[in-house]
């Protein structure tokens, strides 16, 4: 198995933490991965993305130009990542704010209304875990139960009341995508 | 099972220094290596180890800080980024001139001047060739990977001291931000003040007093131009013996390769991806990786150029290791010497360098 993910934002909608979580998952189920960021100033009230890659083997790069899934949260993202999928691969987005939906008909294309799910569940903050439910149930590379496992190693001790919450939003996330 | 943590390069510099017993570490910060002082300042390690960790006002008081613990022989590190290695230089030079061992971190981005807080390898020169002045050498180790990272900073105290000269380990923005898994090294207990006597004795400034014999001078200062030759000849016998023992290297795929590439930190990993694609088309495509930079692993490039149509040095800069490269093939040999990076913060992704390598086929 390997699985190469670029998951693009805003910073501060949880995308560099979703990475991490779903990084820590790999681990767990003793997958390689990599975790590479955007860093830098394009990370205060711009945009930010974070490659992810799973794989039984090595990993030989890190950097990489096209990818299995990418997972676009907003329009600035979808510009600059919708050519980056691979023939054949995946691109989930949350239609919120996009005003040019993707184009390409050689991908399959997902939505998942995260932004509108998380209004409903009255906790903003558990926006990206949706986004990862949706994502995992179109390509379950970790299980639910190695997701919680990492997000009690990736979350400080007084986070973990957090994790049902969190558990919750995951499977909100996979009945919704479509 | 082994504890397997997922740690960021830059934070595990900072664990690794802690768990191989550094007694302190000075610094200032800057981006994109912040995290090395942040962690340190999270862990605490003044509570456990007694290690010491100060945030100096400037680069310059760092790397002084640095000199004052060295010549007092203990296991003292620094960590900056480019900007911040310039203003280091003149004391890089000093600690070279009084043989005194350390550990320095570059973290590097792109330059020159304030240039960009992205990722670069532009500093090779800097670090490889000088910076500082006069004829002195630093031992240079470039990691590719965050366990590497960890890896290398007991390896750079170890060969610090054993050669009382400053180490450096030359990374960037990618690998210092970047988060693997990593196996962290055993702990090692901070020496003793017996041991660091025992150890460092003959050259420390461990408070003998002048009555117990001859008392120890950390100086760089040698008025008699005849005198500075000999202390000279004495660092060049020192970098020769560097230059035999010491030279780390991973060569991947390179026994039958036509067309090699040499790459070492980040490139080298993207490099690693170009020879898996290129060799599942059939090309016979190899990597040499430099662990050390100095040493530089001038006998085998040497080796594999004779075997070789083309060697493509493969650096986020303009071109400052092909000079490396092309001084070990040299010019009696047939292989052909290019250079290929995107440089000032942008990194090449495998396919502008498959498209490179592909150019030259």
């Amino acid at each position: 198995m390997k699985e190469e993910i670029i998951i693009a934002g805003f910073g501060g909608q949880g995308v560099l933490s979703m990475g991490k979580i779903l990084a820590y998952s790999g681990v767990m189920q003793g997958n390689e991965v990599s975790w590479m960021p955007s860093y830098g100033p394009e990370m205060r009230g711009g945009t930010a993305n974070v490659t992810v890659i799973l794989s039984d083997d090595r990993i030989s790069s890190p950097v990489i130009q096209e990818f299995d899934t990418v997972i676009i949260l907003n329009q600035q993202s979808m510009d600059k990542f919708e050519n980056a999928v691979k023939p054949g691969g995946i691109l989930l987005y949350d239609p919120n704010g996009i005003t040019h939906p993707p184009k390409r008909a050689d991908i399959k294309v997902h939505t998942i209304a995260a932004t509108e799910l998380a209004g409903k569940l009255g906790n903003a903050k558990v926006f990206n875990m949706i986004v990862l439910g949706a994502y995992l149930k179109l390509k379950p590379v970790v299980t639910i139960e190695n997701v919680v496992k990492g997000l009690k190693k990736s979350l400080p001790e007084r986070a973990h009341k957090l994790i049902p919450a969190n558990e919750e939003a995951i499977r909100v996330g996979m009945e919704s995508v479509e | 099972m082994e504890d397997i943590k997922l740690l960021k390069g830059n934070e595990v510099l900072a664990i690794a220094a802690i768990r191989c017993g550094a007694d302190g570490y000075f610094g200032y910060p800057i981006t994109p290596q912040s995290e090395v002082m942040e962690t340190l300042m999270d862990e605490r390690p003044w509570l456990t180890t007694g290690m010491v960790v100060l945030q100096a006002e400037s680069e310059t008081s760092s790397i002084n800080m640095i000199y004052g613990g060295a010549a007092a022989g203990k296991r003292v590190m620094t960590s900056s980024s480019s900007p911040g290695l310039s203003l280091m230089c003149e004391g890089l030079s000093y600690l070279a001139g009084a043989e005194l061992p350390c550990l320095v971190v570059n973290v590097a981005r792109g330059g020159p001047g304030l240039g960009s807080i992205q990722a670069s390898q532009a500093d090779y020169f800097q670090l490889v060739k000088g910076g500082g002045h006069g004829d002195y050498k630093l031992i240079v180790l470039a990691p590719n990977s965050v366990q590497e990272m960890n890896d290398f900073v007991g390896l750079g105290f170890d060969l610090a001291f054993k050669y009382r000269i400053p180490a450096v380990i030359l990374t960037d923005g990618i690998i210092g931000q970047m988060m693997e898994k990593v196996t962290l090294s055993p702990e090692r207990p901070r020496r003793t003040e017996e041991e660091l006597a025992k150890e460092c004795g003959d050259w420390a400034t461990t408070g003998r007093k002048a009555s117990r014999g001859k008392a120890n001078l950390a100086n760089s200062l040698f008025l008699d131009s005849v005198d500075l030759e000999q202390h000279n000849l004495h660092l060049q016998k020192k970098y020769r013996e560097i230059e035999k023992n010491e030279v780390l290297c991973e060569q991947i795929q390179v026994e039958d390769a036509e067309y090699i590439m040499v790459a070492y930190g980040t490139s080298s990993r993207i490099c690693m991806k170009v020879v898996e694609d290129m060799r599942k088309e059939g090309h016979k495509v190899g990597l040499i990786r430099p662990i050390t930079l100095f040493p530089f692993p001038t006998e085998i490039i040497a080796k594999a150029a004779e075997h070789s149509k083309v060697i493509l040095s493969v650096e986020m800069s303009a071109g400052q290791m092909v000079e490396d490269v092309r001084l070990a093939v040299g010019c009696a040999c047939k292989c052909r010497v290019e250079h290929f990076g995107r440089f000032g913060g942008v990194v090449h992704s495998p396919a502008e360098v498959y498209e490179a390598l592909k150019a030259l086929m």
